[in-house]
């Protein structure tokens, strides 16, 4: 079975965010490997290691940088990658642009499923995955919480969360699937499989390689953060019992909620 | 300004909360407001959206829309939007609304806007507001590409009363079966009534300070006094645990969410929680642990042990509420 993952690298989630101007202050960031994109690098080779065969492949659209987030991939295991280095390109891209030269990249490869975190966790925007499908021509299931491929590799019985529950749907394949936490449990790289990552190949394209010239479709104008939350007031009283009752009258007299 | 067309969200035979307060937000914006509802059985609801400012309705009604499928229900609301030819598209951001909207946009070579908190006019066009990395930054977004489709996150705006003209139109729409390439197999929804975190105007919240999974009953019923409208989270370290559903977590990889009221049991408050609930209007923490980052950020803190100030809680709310 081969499989495409889709992967980006983002700001840590330890990360205290600064902005300037329409984008964030990128001094002193550690970037990784964003959280929901490792299920999906962890699902492709379960799937790759249950079928005893295929490959994965990583595609990313990055900077430079984005090289260690996919050498990660690689060291978990994954057989190859292509490096969309276009740092013009991925400065502007929105989820619009972004798919679109993912899909290009994709469609030059060998593949049964895509694979794809449910959202990068920078701008939390969840669109590359639908997007990605409608380029591909394929279907799109997201939020996958369980996949099992048939053996014949036409279809996947598909666990989804839904609002207050959860889904189970058959899909024909090749089919885009949204990883949600839950899916799996990421591995570690190994040191020997970040010994090994060094040596596998990485093809690097820009977006004009892929063919793509098209802009963005939505333009970020401004950044800026949320007003501070200060300190209020700690709740005094003798034990617990009279705490908690302050705490109700409060509740109800002040926030009017009960 | 041109119109603006709605897709409007069925849950249990109701038109959900979220779709109703961006119809009257969209009246606001001056053009027409259209509103599809697709569905079976879905019918009887229009004048539902009248009350809220749908100016004209498009329904799309027949039994291959009783389950929620991706493709079904982008083909159907492309055709409808072919017809109204919109300026706008706006969703509610539900877990629906998320799958729907972006699909909906690469239908119509056009790009979105997810998970917004506000919307403003600037000529033509609306600007949106919405969260980054969790809620750790705002950007403020606008489409370069026709239409603008927009999702909202619930509770972003009232939904008032504002009466549309509620004309019904009902829409024949026909799929391409071959390109729906899902089938549903089986939907297992909780029996519970509670909203889900996103749309909670209350939520009580529990993390490693809970100690297990038995322990979440207590919020559970502190919850249930508040009503409907509330719900319970949990945070990282007890979604982690396997104390909660993952449904439950609150927080940076978990859900974001601003309620009228955060009550926050036993979480310390770390950035990524802090990240997903930073929003909410009313912050109270318990925490026996007066050092722990959250009493820096919460409106009201007890500084106890959650297991004597809950069960104190719970008995002092039944009281006011005799």
């Amino acid at each position: 079975m081969n499989t495409v993952v889709c992967m980006k690298q983002v700001p840590d989630t330890e990360t205290l965010i600064k902005v300037a101007g329409a984008g964030i202050v990128t001094d002193g960031i550690k970037w990784v490997m964003s959280s929901f994109d490792e299920f999906a690098v962890e699902e492709a080779l379960q799937q790759k290691e249950k079928m005893k065969a295929g490959a994965v492949t990583i595609v990313s659209l990055g900077p430079d940088r984005a090289i260690e987030a996919i050498r990660t991939g690689l060291a978990m295991g994954a057989d190859n990658a292509v490096h969309i280095n276009d740092a013009g390109y991925y400065e502007k891209a929105d989820p619009y642009a972004t798919a679109a030269v993912l899909a290009a990249a994709i469609k030059g490869l060998q593949y049964d499923c895509v694979f794809l975190g449910k959202q990068a966790i920078d701008d939390d925007s969840g669109q590359v995955p639908a997007m990605v499908a409608e380029q591909l021509g394929i279907p799109v299931v997201t939020q996958v919480l369980k996949l099992e491929v048939a053996a014949d590799k036409s279809k996947a019985t598909v666990t989804r969360e839904v609002e207050g529950g959860q889904a189970v749907v058959e899909v024909a394949l090749p089919a885009v699937f949204s990883a949600q936490k839950g899916l799996n449990e990421p591995r570690y790289a190994s040191l020997p499989g970040i010994m090994k990552a060094k040596k596998k190949p990485v093809d690097v394209k820009t977006a004009a390689d892929l063919g793509i010239t098209a802009g963005p479709a939505t333009v970020v104008k401004e950044m800026s953060l949320p007003p501070a939350r200060q300190a209020g007031k700690i709740i005094a009283g003798d034990d617990a019992a009279a705490k908690a009752a302050a705490l109700a009258k409060a509740l109800h007299d002040e926030v009017k909620i009960i | 300004m041109p119109g603006t067309l709605i897709y409007a969200e069925v849950q249990k035979g109701e038109i959900k909360k979220g779709s109703l307060e961006i119809t009257s937000k969209a009246k606001g914006f001056g053009g027409e407001v259209s509103v599809c509802i697709i569905g079976s059985g879905v019918e009887a609801l229009a004048p539902e959206l009248a009350k809220y400012g749908a100016d004209k309705i498009y329904v799309v009604d027949a039994p291959d829309y009783e389950n929620y499928v991706t493709e079904a229900y982008v083909q159907a609301f492309a055709q409808v939007a072919e017809q109204v030819k919109p300026s706008v598209v706006l969703a509610s951001a539900t877990a629906q609304g998320k799958d729907l909207t972006p699909a909906i946009a690469a239908r119509l070579n056009t790009g979105a806007i997810s998970d917004c908190v506000d919307l403003t006019k600037n000529g033509d066009k609306l600007v949106a507001k919405r969260p980054m990395y969790a809620g750790k930054a705002y950007a403020m977004v606008e489409a370069a590409a026709d239409p603008q489709v927009i999702s909202v996150r619930p509770n972003s705006f009232a939904a008032a009363e504002t009466a549309g003209a509620g004309a019904v139109e009902k829409v024949a729409v026909s799929l391409d079966a071959s390109k729906i390439k899902v089938v549903v197999k089986s939907l297992e929804l909780a029996q519970s009534d509670e909203p889900d975190q996103t749309e909670a105007e209350i939520i009580v919240s529990g993390g490693r300070g809970m100690k297990g999974p038995e322990n979440f009953k207590m919020l559970e019923d502190l919850a249930k006094l508040f009503g409907p409208t509330a719900t319970t989270g949990a945070s990282r370290a007890a979604v982690d645990a396997g104390w909660r559903g993952h449904a439950y977590q609150v927080g940076q990889t978990g859900k974001t969410v601003s309620p009228n009221l955060y009550i926050a049991c036993g979480i310390s408050g770390a950035i990524q929680h802090m990240a997903g609930m930073g929003t909410s209007k009313v912050i109270v923490a318990i925490n026996k642990d007066a050092e722990a980052p959250i009493f820096t950020k919460a409106d009201y803190g007890v500084v106890d042990d959650l297991f004597n100030v809950v069960p104190a809680l719970i008995n002092e709310i039944k009281k006011i509420k005799g």
